[in-house]
């Protein structure tokens, strides 16, 4: 009925990024990890939302930004169910729900602090796996230990 | 010739292994051979071990190869700062393979990303120790004639032992029954036990040594360290129920051997050496026919 008025809850964009469907819990994680809370550009956010595809959703809006892969992978690892919206115009020119890749690349450190990638000048590098409840994790190429996502630092 | 290294286990495929083990029942019936001569070892020990280090040398100076590097890191560059990266690229300007052991997890995939030498990985912090597997594969093989379909026993420290958790993998492509012994506390972790489950296989958990005993091929020991138990009365009730002793050996099969990485302290009594089902000692020696095999693999002479 009134999808249009939840809509504009939160203002509309000309340009820029619009990032929907994130759990309600991650919103501010989102914007940690994407810089947003140092951007000199318009950010628009709300959370704890209605949804009509989950229950508690929370949607972000940047003016005049667009995310590189590194920066949607990032989305994609805390907030694996959210729409990243490329907005020009006020016309919506791609939609996409995010996908985590198998290879996780330099955005997330490792949790073993005794690993090489913490000790010297070595970039991360993690196969994504599932462990036995179905809980994503990172699995480190050197050290070969695993890091789950209450454990993510991100770079 | 593409550069090959072996960092973990699970780098080299059931194959390969068998070719190695096989290799290495040559080099235990002529250990010595000119196979290295002319050939420069990188021998880079930045955390000291001196069993595996002698091992290694051993290996190649009874094939005739010389041996450059250091014993300890306080003897090297890195005392000035230098990252691994460096020294690893200006040893390999000196030499043909680099055997190295480090502190640090993950040392030696780096090392062998950046090397254009070959590396071996002759331990890396508490993540991989992979000729010590393959040294346990053989004395798995050798004592029993094979490695299919044997009953494999762990007892001890599962949760913290590096070997453990390496055979264990390693053992999985044999079809193997696994029994692990140890107290609550110290358990295999569910990483490991994964691959067991994902290889079909099964495996039985035990507090009681004694009931386990009469069913092992192998029994694989390991000790129990004081500092892993947060609370000094949970050792103390544990630590005398993982040692074994001569008497218990009555009840295990015939074919049974005991193997154990070394060094013991306590948890295989003095006694236990005498019988003919105590291997630990010969398999250490097996690591030197082993590490002659893995390095002659690796340099494509064998």
């Amino acid at each position: 009925m009134n999808s249009k008025r939840k809509e504009l809850i939160v203002s509309a964009i000309s340009n820029g990024t619009v990032i929907d469907h994130i759990p309600a819990e991650s919103v501010f994680q989102v914007i940690r990890i994407l810089g947003l809370d140092k951007t000199t550009k318009p950010v628009y956010f709300g959370t704890n939302l209605e949804s009509k595809k989950y229950s508690n959703k929370g949607i972000i809006k940047i003016s005049d930004k667009y995310f590189e892969k590194d920066e949607i992978n990032k989305i994609a690892l805390v907030a694996p169910t959210a729409t990243l919206i490329v907005i020009k115009d006020y016309e919506v020119v791609y939609k996409s729900d995010v996908k985590i890749p198998n290879q996780i690349e330099k955005i997330v450190k490792c949790f073993n602090p005794n690993c090489i990638t913490n000790k010297e000048k070595v970039e991360t590098r993690f196969k994504v796996i599932y462990d036995e409840k179905k809980q994503l994790k990172l699995a480190c190429r050197y050290c070969e230990k695993n890091t789950s996502r209450q454990n993510f630092v991100f770079s | 010739m593409k550069k090959r290294s072996l960092v973990s286990i699970n780098d080299f495929s059931k194959d390969e292994i068998n070719r190695i083990l096989d290799l290495a029942e040559e080099f235990e019936q002529k250990p010595r051979q000119n196979l290295l001569n002319q050939k420069v070892i990188a021998s880079l020990f930045f955390e000291p071990s001196t069993r595996t280090r002698l091992s290694f040398e051993s290996a190649v100076q009874q094939l005739g190869g010389s041996i450059i590097g250091f014993s300890s890191a306080a003897t090297s560059s890195v005392q000035k700062g230098e990252t691994l990266k460096d020294t690893i690229l200006t040893v390999a300007n000196y030499s043909d393979l680099i055997v190295m052991r480090h502190h640090i997890d993950g040392a030696a995939r780096w090392a062998s990303e950046v090397s254009p030498v070959p590396i071996i990985n002759a331990g890396d912090g508490a993540n991989q120790h992979p000729t010590q597997c393959l040294l346990d594969l053989y004395s798995i093989r050798k004592t029993q004639g094979t490695l299919e379909n044997l009953d494999i026993a762990f007892v001890g420290d599962l949760k913290y032992g590096r070997t453990v958790h390496s055979l264990s993998i390693a053992m999985t492509m044999f079809n193997t029954r696994f029994h692990l012994v140890s107290p609550v506390e110290l358990k295999l972790p569910s990483a490991v036990k994964r691959h067991i489950k994902e290889a079909n296989l099964t495996y039985e958990q035990y507090t009681d040594f004694m009931e386990m005993m009469p069913k092992a091929d192998i029994i694989y020991m390991t000790r129990i360290q004081r500092e892993r138990f947060p609370d000094p009365l949970e050792y103390e009730k544990v630590k005398n129920a993982y040692i074994l002793t001569k008497d218990m050996l009555e009840y295990s099969k015939n074919n049974m051997k005991v193997l154990h990485p070394l060094p013991r302290v306590n948890e295989i009594t003095e006694d236990v050496d005498e019988s003919p089902k105590a291997y630990y000692f010969q398999q250490a020696l097996n690591g030197v026919y082993v590490r002659q095999a893995l390095i002659t693999y690796i340099l494509g002479l064998k």
